[in-house]
């Protein structure tokens, strides 16, 4: 018989995810009880107010360090906080966009064309299940970036997943398109879920551990199968790239950004992002970190690979939500550079990377979906041909986040590139830096082209317009403009604030 | 020293011009006399700064100001510093005071023209840089003012631009200068490799350790920067078409001041040619081809304009020697400046005159027996004349003679050949004055009855008459007890021991007299005793034909420069569309060719994008494997 101890729980480090939590599922009792007319602004309300409680609460937090919070299964340190930190922010920046609900369907499980579907839109009802699924995903995701045993992160990686496939499905129009998105990507999710459980299961045969610092300890006594290590690191590892889409495991990507309603893109592709970086992150810096030789061959393969893949591939798409998940494929290539330098630096230049990329992606997923004509948004990029004559204001903002995914200096893309490719070029690691430079020469081909296209090019005939924004959709782009100007300018506060934070606890 | 009034020298007409520049129409009311008073309190500064420095025993008469730490990168330390010494002082006052005289006879000149205020502008952008030239502490300041020169040279050369043959002026005038500007640019970067400084104390203190081949290349690099500033051969072919311009910025910039720069710049940069006797000798040379260059082109050109801007060429060619010839040189190279200044100023100043009173009519063949009707442009017109070709006690007597007499006892047959030139010039600017002073004033009136000549209002007039003063007087007081030479001496080395006299001062003059003599007769007996036809006689010789084309200055340059140049440009630029562009563009093909053919991986099944991850895995695991084993 073994006896019960009861777990201690730090609840004040806890709290911000808990907060969320709860706000999940108030969410969804409102979603069962009130009255569909107030519903909406209710739901809107209790998320935002949730988010920013839990943003409140970390900020109080912030100098704390713990690994004891519970029971061993997160660490609450300097990164913790950050990468926490960065998920919210970005999570409260999407939910203005998601807070349209002309994006959404009435009801996702009504078939598509069908009676039940016309006779939903006409009762003029609007869905708000949005919002309870975006509060789990938020909670999986700050969850997954502290976990620090592999079963935790499993819960964590299922509980960020899970919503997010539903909510990939949810699009008012073409619902097939979406609903195909919904699908694959939860098909695909599942199959990396089962790599990296599969992986788990491999390191826990070579250290007799599921915590990181057991792993981490086992590699550095040098103790134990070798091979299960290394087959180990290698079925998590897929499981992880596949959720940040890197070349080969990215195949759901552009698909999914394509499918998925707008709102949901852009909350996916900036918070998804910093979670699965985050925990890769933790992952590769504590417990692999003395397996460096074993692993870095060939996260620089996949680097490289992504990289020029995500580069080559964006030129000749003809949508822009497609060619914004090839950039996103290029950028999760040039993060994980930041992964492989494994110092300090990287560690500082990866956490400002994955907030500044995630903010300029919300503005830009937020100007498509201002960019309509008759039947919705309109993604075909030779359509938005001398959109810089008709709406020069969305354009230029347009045109500038473009120019930040580009890396051009003055603005925060060129501040995370420089310090990620510089802090793996200081680790050694120069033919990477190469390789990133000169995809990054390739990937500004793409961005300038819907630069030229959009104010060099006259008008197309069929005139799409840009729809007067919502105001919270309108914040959200003005916001990111805004940061990505200043983190381009003044990067120094932002870039002094991590340094003094970012240091992984084991 | 330190003084903190130096910098409203440059402020003052800096303001002015962008003041007259970008409030525009509203201005023109009152720009003209904003742009008046903007050089005359310059000039009052200037008088100040004159009385300080002479209250200063003579080592402690510069004076310095620092502006602003302009350049700091590592150990290369350049600071945006004013200094102002016994050199700069003179040119400090010619600068501000013959261009306040012009100024003022400006006012009268562009009153019917629209963009008067756009012209004062023009010119007082040209004073402020003009003064930065001359004040500037080291040469990277000097080529700011150098820069600026040429600019607002450009813009005034330019100034009736609707005339496509004047833009084309302007045009030739700055591409001359650029060239000439390449040379300065050169030298400062020697200067800055060899040296590691570029302030003129600082080189001055190198000078000694640097060898004499740096110092050779920094002086000839000077000396092409010179030969463009200032219209000397070979770059001496954009002064005459430069006559496009207004006539007082003729009198301003390419006659008293800009076109001076390059004197200054050499006699300022005499301890690297003192130090480097090749540079020097070459300086010598450029400047006696160019005033015998400049004094053939004067006898055959019939634009008053034009024969006046051959004879600036020329007399800047006698600056230009006297500076090549070293310590002996320099002062009578700054004198001849000094006065040249007052007397050709004057005369660009009376040409204006006359055409104010003639329509704009440039042709002196359409002119003759203007003495009655322009008494007092006659007058002062015919003091400038006696002052250029050398009639004593008028000034460009005693700078004139000092230079040919230094130029025959710089020794040797280099002495005798220099000195030579320099007589022969003389006595053809006394030949080719004559003859303009014979076409305008003198003979019987050759223009239409509907022109009117008629003297020129107080506002012309006055500027005129001052500086005939100039003309008369200066070079007797510059020569008084040697006062300039010695005013100048802590800034140009003092002349060393002479080495015997080839020929003593007096038989210098009265050689000059004689050959100035011999070239008024020539003219006279030319031009005086039988009419002078209207149209150009065509049936001259070879000689007469090649001097009214510049010496086919332009016909060279055209065919040794412009043909093979442009020919390379469309040749580079063929290559540049085939080749680098062709590879650019081949480039861009095959990368998007390699991306369309990547992107067909995704098919949109999701079995195929199942078994990539698989394949992934697989891959993953291989080179896992590989490494580690």
């Amino acid at each position: 018989m073994t006896t019960f101890t009861t777990p201690s729980l730090s609840y004040a480090l806890l709290a911000p995810i808990l907060i969320v939590l709860g706000g999940a599922v108030l969410t969804v009792i409102f979603e069962a009880f009130l009255s569909k007319a107030i519903r909406p602004l209710v739901q809107l309300s209790v998320t935002l107010g949730t988010l920013v409680l839990a943003l409140g609460q970390l900020w109080r937090i912030r100098n704390e360090s713990s690994l004891t919070a519970a029971m061993g299964s997160v660490a609450i340190d300097g990164p913790a906080i950050l990468l926490q930190g960065a998920v919210l922010i970005l999570a409260i920046l999407g939910v203005f966009l998601i807070a349209d609900e002309d994006q959404f369907t009435v009801q996702a499980a009504a078939i598509p064309g069908s009676q039940e579907e016309r006779e939903s839109i006409q009762s003029g009802e609007k869905l708000t299940e949005i919002y309870p699924l975006t509060l789990f995903a938020v909670a999986g995701m700050m969850l997954f970036t502290i976990s620090t045993d592999l079963i935790t992160l499993f819960v964590a990686l299922e509980m960020l997943s899970l919503p997010l496939y539903l909510m990939a499905g949810l699009a008012r129009r073409r619902r097939l398109l979406s609903q195909e998105a919904a699908l694959k990507y939860f098909l695909l999710g599942a199959f990396s879920s089962a790599f990296f459980l599969f992986g788990a299961a491999f390191l826990y045969g070579y250290s007799g551990s599921v915590s990181l610092a057991g792993i981490y300890d086992s590699v550095s006594g040098g103790t134990g199968n070798s091979v299960f290590l290394l087959v180990g690191i290698v079925f998590l590892s897929v499981g992880l790239l596949f959720k940040v889409g890197v070349v080969p495991f990215h195949a759901w990507t552009p698909d999914v950004y394509q499918g998925a309603p707008t709102p949901v893109t852009a909350f996916m592709a900036a918070a998804t992002k910093v979670a699965a970086f985050g925990a890769i992150l933790r992952i590769f810096y504590t417990a692999f970190a003395n397996a460096y030789w074993d692993w870095r061959p060939f996260l620089s393969v996949i680097a490289i690979v992504t990289m020029i893949f995500g580069s080559l591939v964006a030129i000749s798409q003809r949508d822009v939500k497609r060619m914004l998940a090839y950039s996103s494929i290029a950028h999760a290539g040039f993060l994980l550079t930041g992964v492989i330098a494994l110092n300090k630096a990287g560690l500082e230049a990866s956490i400002f990377y994955l907030f500044a990329y995630g903010i300029a992606t919300l503005g830009a997923f937020g100007i498509v979906t201002l960019v309509r004509d008759s039947q919705g948004e309109v993604t075909d990029l030779s359509r938005w041909a001398g959109l810089g004559k008709r709406s020069p204001l969305v354009a230029t903002v347009f045109a500038t986040l473009l120019l930040a995914f580009a890396g051009i200096p003055l603005t925060s893309g060129f501040i995370g590139k420089f310090s990620i490719f510089s802090a793996a070029y200081e680790s050694g690691n120069k033919s990477i830096v190469v390789v990133g430079v000169l995809s990054s020469a390739i990937a500004a081909y793409f961005y300038i082209r819907v630069i030229v296209l959009m104010f060099f090019t006259d008008p197309a005939e069929d005139g799409t317009s840009v729809t007067i924004p919502s105001n919270m959709t309108r914040l959200t782009i003005a916001l990111s403009f805004v940061i990505t100007i200043f983190l381009g300018v003044f990067p120094a506060p932002l870039l002094n604030f991590i340094s003094s934070m970012a240091i992984f606890i084991r | 020293m330190i003084s903190n009034s130096l910098v409203y020298l440059i402020v003052l007409p800096l303001f002015s011009s962008a003041v007259l520049l970008l409030t525009g129409r509203r201005a023109d009311r009152w720009g003209h006399i904003l742009g008046t008073l903007a050089p005359g309190i310059s000039f009052l500064i200037g008088l100040y700064q004159l009385a300080q420095m002479l209250g200063r025993s003579n080592e402690e008469r510069a004076v310095t100001q620092k502006l602003f730490s302009w350049i700091s990168v590592g150990s290369f330390q350049v600071d945006a510093s004013l200094m102002l010494d016994q050199l700069s002082i003179c040119f400090v006052l010619l600068i501000t005071g013959v261009g306040t005289l012009i100024h003022i006879y400006s006012i009268a000149y562009m009153s019917h023209d629209h963009d008067r205020r756009r012209f004062f502008a023009y010119l007082n952008l040209f004073i402020a840089a003009m003064l930065l030239l001359v004040l500037g502490d080291s040469y990277l300041n000097l080529y700011v003012g150098w820069e600026g020169v040429g600019l607002a040279s450009y813009l005034l050369i330019g100034f009736w631009n609707q005339k496509p043959t004047y833009a084309t002026a302007a045009k030739k005038a700055f591409i001359a200068n650029r060239v000439g500007d390449l040379g300065l640019s050169l030298a400062i970067m020697i200067a800055f490799a060899s040296m590691g400084t570029v302030s003129f104390a600082g080189i001055k203190e190198h000078a000694g350790q640097a060898s004499t081949g740096v110092l050779t290349a920094i002086g000839i690099t000077l000396l092409i920067a010179a030969t463009g500033k200032s219209a000397q051969f070979p770059l001496q072919a954009w002064l005459g078409d430069a006559m496009a311009g207004p006539t007082p910025v003729s009198a301003l910039i390419h006659a008293a001041t800009m076109v001076t720069a390059g004197v200054y710049l050499i006699v300022r940069s005499n301890f690297i040619f003192d130090a480097a006797p090749n540079a020097q000798l070459a300086v010598a040379i450029i400047g006696a081809i160019t005033l015998m260059f400049g004094a053939l082109i004067g006898t055959a050109k019939d634009d008053i304009k034009k024969a006046l801007a051959a004879s600036t060429m020329s007399q800047i060619g006698y600056m230009i020697l006297g500076a090549g010839l070293g310590p002996a040189g320099y002062a009578f190279a700054i004198m001849h400046l000094l006065t040249h200044g007052f007397f050709k100023a004057g005369m660009f100043l009376g040409a204006g005159s006359v055409m104010h009173g003639m329509d704009d009519e440039v042709n002196m063949r359409r002119y003759g027996g203007l003495r009655k009707f322009l008494p007092i442009t006659f007058a002062t017109f015919g003091l400038g004349y006696l002052a250029i070709i050398g009639v004593p006690p008028f000034a460009g007597f005693y700078s004139k003679d000092k230079i040919i007499e230094v130029a025959f006892n710089s020794g040797g047959a280099k002495g005798v050949i220099l000195g030579c030139a320099a007589l022969l010039g003389a006595a053809i600017t006394a030949f080719y004055m004559t003859r303009v002073m014979i076409l305008t004033f003198a003979g019987s009136k050759r223009w239409d009855d509907k022109a009117h000549p008629h003297e020129s209002p107080v506002l012309m007039w006055l500027p005129m008459v001052l500086l005939a003063v100039g003309s008369v007087t200066s070079g007797f007081l510059f020569t008084q007890g040697n006062s300039l030479q010695k005013w100048l001496a802590p800034v140009v080395e003092q002349s060393p021991a002479a080495e015997g006299e080839l020929l003593k001062p007096a038989v210098v003059s009265i050689l000059a007299l004689l050959l100035v003599i011999t070239g008024v007769g020539l003219a006279a007996m030319m031009y005086l005793r039988k009419p002078v036809p209207v149209q150009a006689p065509a049936d001259v010789s070879i000689f007469t034909r090649i001097a009214r084309r510049d010496l086919l200055q332009d016909e060279f340059n055209e065919a040794i420069f412009m043909r093979p140049g442009q020919k390379l440009a469309k040749a580079l630029g063929i290559a540049d569309n085939a080749v680098i562009d062709g590879a650019v563009r081949g480039v861009a093909r095959l990368t998007q060719g390699t991306g369309r053919t990547l992107g067909l991986t995704q098919n949109g099944f999701v079995r195929s994008y199942a078994m990539w991850i698989l394949l992934g895995a697989i891959g993953l695991l291989a080179t896992i494997w590989a490494v580690t084993l």
